[in-house]
């Protein structure tokens, strides 16, 4: 009994040093966590780059807006939540404009008609870039499963959150867009 | 890597439904073998029950009051639906809380309650592996070894995998059979304590394949805690045989 006792105790003793052993051959070297480095739409991943119409026919870029945070907002017209969430992002792209946010809404146009998208950016006042992914690009690129998804991008171009579903409450977005100021108001 | 499950209209998150039947199944597993530790599977239904809610409505607050500025303009946000509006550790610190007031108005014993509640989070243990698998978080580092999936662009390890398929193996481990099924046969919290140190093994083992792990002086934070939990529990377990051994 005491023999097995201590034979238990050894083998405890062993399994500590082989894993305090794990714990420092296991250390990653340099560069081999892949935060921040390769773009993919994940939390802790550079948010991959797209070029896509406006409503004006210009062209938006989302690498031109690094420095700025930005939330990328996939919605539809038909889709309720969506649309419930717009007023919220409305007034947190005012409150926050002059500070470096900027809202990309991007419309899955390839699911969506772009009569019903201008009326209701009209009816709803949105003054942030609505973009137009007509060939669902984007909505690929993004590995888009349901709408709306929203993507909230720091001023280093890393996707810090993703919310999927909706629509996301005042506080969320609130909460989130000051994760990515950095300067208070 | 299945983040929604469309049923006609309906999109069902499958993270968040991987939480609930793991929940679910483990406090069902939990009130059937309950009786095998002398514990009241009704009690265990109640502590559960309690500390879930205590939990939720501890997060939802916790978050509030670090975030008040959000908040006060929006006070309805604090019912939203959202779960990003949850703070962890205030969460597991109101359950906690929760818990204990429960047990001590109860009078639970601590080693056979942590032993009765013990199928529900290694069955709980396998739905986050599977959670984080539907999600695509908790994700492996790059590999070219043949069973890589193809994630974030990148063949990674399928460290949700590894974890699913151990947890199963620690399910099967500390479920009571044969002769252990007989209440005496095992030492109060042996069960508990067995599970923990599997579980802290099996994390220091597997975050080392992992993607996403967070450094600590150039260590893996993860690790290091699996290691003092591993070193806890099988110093506990070593003076339960101790204290057997003594009578």
């Amino acid at each position: 009994m005491i023999q097995n006792r201590k034979k238990m105790r050894l083998l405890r003793i062993v399994i500590l040093v082989i894993g305090a052993l794990w714990v420092w051959a296991s250390a990653p070297p340099p560069g081999s966590i892949t935060e921040g480095k390769i773009p993919a739409p994940q939390k802790g991943f550079l948010a991959p780059n797209f070029t896509l119409e406006n409503l004006d026919g210009g062209k938006v870029t989302l690498s031109d807006y690094r420095g700025q945070a930005v939330l990328i907002n996939l919605w539809a017209t038909w889709c309720p939540p969506c649309r419930a969430e717009m007023p919220d992002m409305q007034e947190a792209f005012e409150m926050n404009q002059e500070r470096g946010f900027v809202i990309l809404a991007i419309n899955a146009t390839n699911q969506d008609h772009l009569s019903a998208v201008d009326n209701f950016v009209k009816d709803h006042n949105l003054t942030f870039p609505i973009l137009l992914d007509s060939k669902g690009e984007v909505s690929q690129l993004y590995q888009l499963r349901s709408l709306p998804t929203s993507f909230f991008v720091d001023t280093e171009g890393i996707i810090q959150d993703v919310i999927v579903g909706g629509p996301m409450s005042g506080a969320l977005l609130r909460t989130r867009i000051e994760n990515l100021l950095p300067e208070k108001p | 890597m299945l983040p929604i499950l469309q049923i006609g209209p309906l999109a069902i998150q499958t993270p968040g439904l991987f939480l609930l039947l793991g929940i679910w199944l483990g406090l069902n597993l939990a009130e059937r073998l309950a009786p095998n530790f002398k514990v009241d599977a009704n009690i265990i239904y109640n502590l559960v029950f309690f500390t879930l809610i205590a939990g939720i409505l501890g997060a939802r607050l916790g978050y509030a009051l670090q975030s008040w500025e959000a908040f006060k303009t929006s006070p309805l946000s604090l019912i939203s639906l959202n779960p990003g509006l949850l703070d962890p550790v205030s969460g597991l610190a109101s359950g906690l809380v929760a818990a204990i007031i429960y047990g001590n108005r109860k009078s639970l014993s601590l080693w056979p309650t942590l032993d009765s509640l013990t199928p529900l989070f290694a069955v709980f243990a396998i739905g986050v592996a599977l959670s984080n698998f539907a999600s695509g978080n908790a994700f492996g580092m790059e590999t070219k070894l043949p069973w890589g999936i193809d994630l974030w662009s990148a063949k990674r390890h399928p460290t949700q995998i590894y974890n699913a398929l151990i947890a199963i193996l620690i399910l099967w481990k500390i479920y009571p059979k044969g002769k252990e099924g007989d209440p005496d046969h095992k030492l109060r919290g042996t069960t508990f304590l067995e599970f923990l140190s599997l579980s802290a093994g099996a994390r220091l083992f597997i975050e080392a394949f992992r993607g996403d792990s967070t450094l600590f002086l150039g260590l893996r934070s993860a690790q290091v805690l699996a290691w003092v939990i591993l070193a806890i529990s099988m110093w506990k377990l070593s003076s339960l045989d101790s204290e057997a051994a003594n009578g």
